[in-house]
């Protein structure tokens, strides 16, 4: 590991870092000030010492206070307003990023890459190109951390959390379980493994189990069932699933969705929650039938389906 | 007021004072006196103290080498659960408020009473049972859920005895909203003649706002606690998303009562610290109205950040931004506070005894706490370093390095009022001296850590940390002794002191007007206040360069 202590893997870790020292010589300026001052009035105010008391200086007033409570207040919103534009760059997700699923459970990290290639406690990736997890847990909430790109976002069971980067510096990195998970969370904990994109390709290339995700989660909407009310051929009155993520539905109680992950897990799992406007809830619940693994695949599927206005 | 209240007995003898009220046991369990209550609290916090850092003694053990081969993984995460319940409800949120708060506030406004001294005495005995069940969930194998029992794993995965546990802090909050409640009616009711709102020491206001936040704040961690208990035991599904719950509202409700917490934890040192700078610098405190102004904005702003706890908790990024803005606004009146203790000591008289060494070092700690946190409201850098060791260091700075150091300050200055003894000066000063380089040492290093990302509640490590652990442990050492020390010293004092006589730092407060240890109703006649706090010189002109003498006191018996 090189450069920075938690070492830096991505230009924004690098622009953390800066912000961060900003944010120590700041810190560091402002508490010597003030130890100056306070050594500086315990010595010179000492009892007994020769320095002028006598009558207090006009100064001393409501102004003085006033202006400072004024100036503190100034320097914090504008140090909130510096913080919140290089947060605000960062809340927009990448376009086509190359997406990975991440699976917590107590005490492990599953890993999905977008060929099907399944990892335990490690997350290979590429440098150089933008990258998305997607993540959800199967007990209580962890937290994934890369110290080395500076990031770090909960996992929690029943929703999906999203973390995305761009790395630049290949190399092997800690990731770590952050938020205290039980008896292991300690030893929770696995490798962040950045490749050039070729070292990448050729290692995915060469592990076991490699298929395409979308085509497993094809065969699973035929073995269970899915296809025969959701193909465009089938006679029971089901939605049209061709193009359906990211795009708005209409549901039965008046309100609009968008159609991202969470949605369409819970339309597997709780058929009943958000029934699409025009449409009998007949739907039968998937709990206990696709499991975690099968969901990410099911998810590949369903993203992969053309939209009709795509098509020419 | 009611006319009951005003009647005081005036003896030709000297009263007996306190202490010396009944000498058998079920003379202090029944007393409705609210010193004797004050002792009472001051033996039970001082337990917890010893046993949560007992735990954090062993953890510090533990962490002096990488591989975790000291303590098992269950036994390392119930120490720190230990560690953090015992700390944060049994000895930091009552520490101040129920000893000195207890003791000092009534005196302090003129009464001889809070309001409900039957009240007093069973918010002890509620803390007492709560601590039972603490003490119980220990005995019946510990929790491992950390102090801030998130679900679902508090619930549904958990192995340790989280019914217990919860319990116990649940009954605690009891006690706390009790105290609360006494202490704003007693500042609303019993104010002597001539104490008017803005004639109240600033030590009396800062339990005032804490007495608002722990009434306001507390039912809402009931709530949270009976929840938990809810769907651990009875199987109601709340947070457990496999039933439908909602994982995240417990972080919300529990940050909406644990933010409260800290001021609950702060306001009180704010308060103890402005006495004693006044003192001894011999100074009326800079902007006396902007201070309470100050301590009232904190305890209200102090209610609507809590979503800081959860920037990276999967919550929507504009609420962050919100809850950013929050944080920062409610970093101005402490650093206004800041300025307004250094300007204090501005053309004083300033002497250097044990109180003031303390108090000297919270306000260094405090700013260093008080800074971290700006760091901590800004959203990047708070993804990085949120539980990592930097803020373990951030709010160890502001509740031991700001709050205990306080406490230690307090106690150090109301000794001989408390007691009637003086303790060893020298001996005192080097505790504070030992305590303060035994704070940094222990905390600077897991700042360092923490932007390393070493992740907090790790039993096993990565040994590049090792260093960082051991330095850490180090310091740790050194703060035992130094917490060790008063220990000894004020216990040797209650024998072998000095007597202190009545007013020993001749400090303007109506508590040293009185005789010390102070008689049984505080006050031999009702006492007129004539004059607003910490007069110790006049109005326009410095003190002398070395008259203790102040101008005027701030009232007494007729």
């Amino acid at each position: 590991m090189t450069g920075a202590f938690p070492g830096d893997a991505s230009i924004y870790a690098g622009e953390w870092d800066r912000f961060f020292a900003i944010l120590i010589a700041i810190s560091a300026i402002i508490v010597a000030a003030i130890f100056i001052v306070i050594v500086g009035f315990s010595i010179r105010y000492r009892r007994g010492s020769k320095a002028k008391r006598g009558m207090l200086p006009e100064v001393i007033t409501n102004e003085l206070e006033l202006s400072w409570t004024a100036a503190t207040a100034i320097a914090f919103i504008f140090m909130f307003w510096w913080v919140a534009m290089t947060q605000l760059k960062n809340i927009i997700p990448p376009e086509h990023p190359l997406e990975i699923h991440v699976l917590a459970k107590q005490w492990m990290w599953k890993v999905q890459q977008p060929n099907g290639v399944r990892e335990i406690d490690e997350l290979h990736a590429p440098v150089g190109r933008a990258v998305e997890l997607i993540m959800t847990s199967q007990d209580v909430i962890h937290s994934l951390f890369l110290p080395a790109l500076r990031l770090k976002k909960d996992v929690l069971p029943g929703r999906y959390t999203y973390l995305w980067f761009t790395a630049n510096k290949p190399g092997i990195y800690h990731l770590f379980c952050s938020e205290l998970c039980g008896t292991g969370h300690s030893r929770m904990t696995g490798r962040l493994v950045l490749m050039t994109p070729a070292d990448y390709a050729r290692w995915s290339a060469a592990q076991p189990g490699a298929e395409d995700l979308a085509a497993a989660g094809a065969k699973i909407f035929g073995s269970l069932g899915c296809s025969g009310c959701h193909a465009p051929s089938s006679s029971v009155h089901a939605p049209d699933l061709n193009g359906v993520f990211g795009h708005k539905v209409q549901l039965a109680d008046g309100r609009t969705v968008t159609a991202d992950e969470a949605y369409l897990r819970d339309s597997i799992l709780l058929p009943q929650k958000d029934v699409v406007a025009g449409f009998e809830p007949i739907m039968p619940s998937f709990r206990g039938i696709v499991d975690d693994d099968d969901m990410v695949k099911l998810m590949a599927y369903l993203k992969s389906l053309p939209s009709k206005r795509d098509q020419p | 007021m009611s006319d009951g209240a005003l009647i005081y007995v005036r003896h030709q003898d000297k009263e007996e004072n306190y202490l010396q009220a009944g000498h058998t046991l079920a003379s202090w369990l029944t007393t409705t006196d609210h010193k004797r209550i004050a002792i009472l609290y001051a033996f039970a916090i001082t337990f917890f103290f010893f046993i949560g850092g007992l735990a954090v003694g062993l953890i510090r053990l533990e962490l002096m080498s990488p591989g975790g081969d000291f303590l098992t993984d269950d036994a390392y995460n119930r120490l720190f659960t230990l560690h953090g319940i015992v700390m944060v409800w049994f000895f930091l949120v009552p520490s101040i408020p129920t000893t000195l708060g207890n003791f000092l506030l009534p005196m302090m406004i003129g009464a001889k009473d809070v309001a409900f001294p039957r009240l007093n005495l069973m918010s002890w005995y509620i803390f007492i049972i709560g601590a039972c069940f603490a003490i119980l969930s220990i005995f019946a194998g510990g929790v491992d859920t950390g102090w801030t029992f998130y679900t679902p794993f508090s619930t549904m995965f958990s192995k340790g005895d989280v019914i217990a546990a919860a319990a116990g802090v649940f009954i605690v909050g009891f006690s706390s909203i009790a105290s609360g409640v006494n202490f704003i009616t007693t500042v609303h009711m019993l104010r002597a003649p001539g104490m008017t709102w803005f004639r109240l020491p600033l030590f009396v206001w800062a339990m005032y706002a804490t007495s608002i936040v722990m009434v306001l704040a507390t039912p809402v961690l009931a709530m949270s606690l009976l929840l938990i208990i809810a769907e651990r035991w009875l199987g109601m599904p709340i947070f457990n998303p496999a039933n439908g719950g909602d994982p995240l509202l417990f972080q919300h409700l529990f940050w909406f009562y644990s933010h409260p917490a800290v001021y609950i934890m702060v306001l009180p040192a704010m308060g103890v610290v402005s006495e004693i700078f006044a003192c001894f610098a011999r100074r009326r405190v800079f902007g006396y109205a902007m201070m309470v102004y100050a301590m009232m904005a904190i305890a209200v702003i102090g209610f609507f950040v809590w979503g800081h706890h959860m920037f990276v908790a999967g919550q929507s990024q504009y609420a962050n931004l919100v809850f950013s803005f929050l944080s920062f606004i409610v970093a101005v009146p402490s650093a206004i506070k800041v300025f307004n203790w250094t300007a204090t000591l501005y053309r004083g008289q300033i002497t250097f005894e044990a109180p003031m060494l303390y108090a000297l070092g919270f306000l260094g700690l405090f700013t260093v706490g008080g800074l971290t946190g700006l760091f901590l409201a800004s959203v990047p850098i708070d993804v990085h370093v949120t539980d990592t060791y930097f803020v373990v260091a951030h709010f160890h700075y502001i509740m031991v390095g700001g709050s205990v150091s306080a406490f230690f300050a307090g106690l150090h200055y109301w000794w001989p009022k408390i007691t009637g003894r003086l303790y060893s000066e020298a001996w005192a000063r080097f505790a504070a001296i030992v305590m303060f380089l035994g704070f940094n040492t222990t905390f600077m290093p897991q700042f360092i850590m923490g932007y390393g990302g070493m992740p907090r509640r790790y039993h096993v490590y990565p040994p590049e940390f090792q260093v960082w652990h051991v330095m850490s442990s180090v310091g740790a050492l050194v703060l035992f002794v130094a917490y060790t020390l008063p220990l000894i010293y004020l216990t040797w004092s209650l024998f072998y002191g000095r007597k202190a006589g009545d007013n020993p730092w001749a400090a303007t407060g109506l508590e040293w007007q009185t005789a010390s240890p102070p008689p049984t109703h505080n006050f031999t006649e009702l006492p007129q206040v004539t004059a607003p706090p910490y007069r110790y010189h006049p109005e326009h002109q410095a003190p002398d360069a070395e008259r203790r003498q102040p101008e005027t006191v701030q009232g007494g018996e007729p």
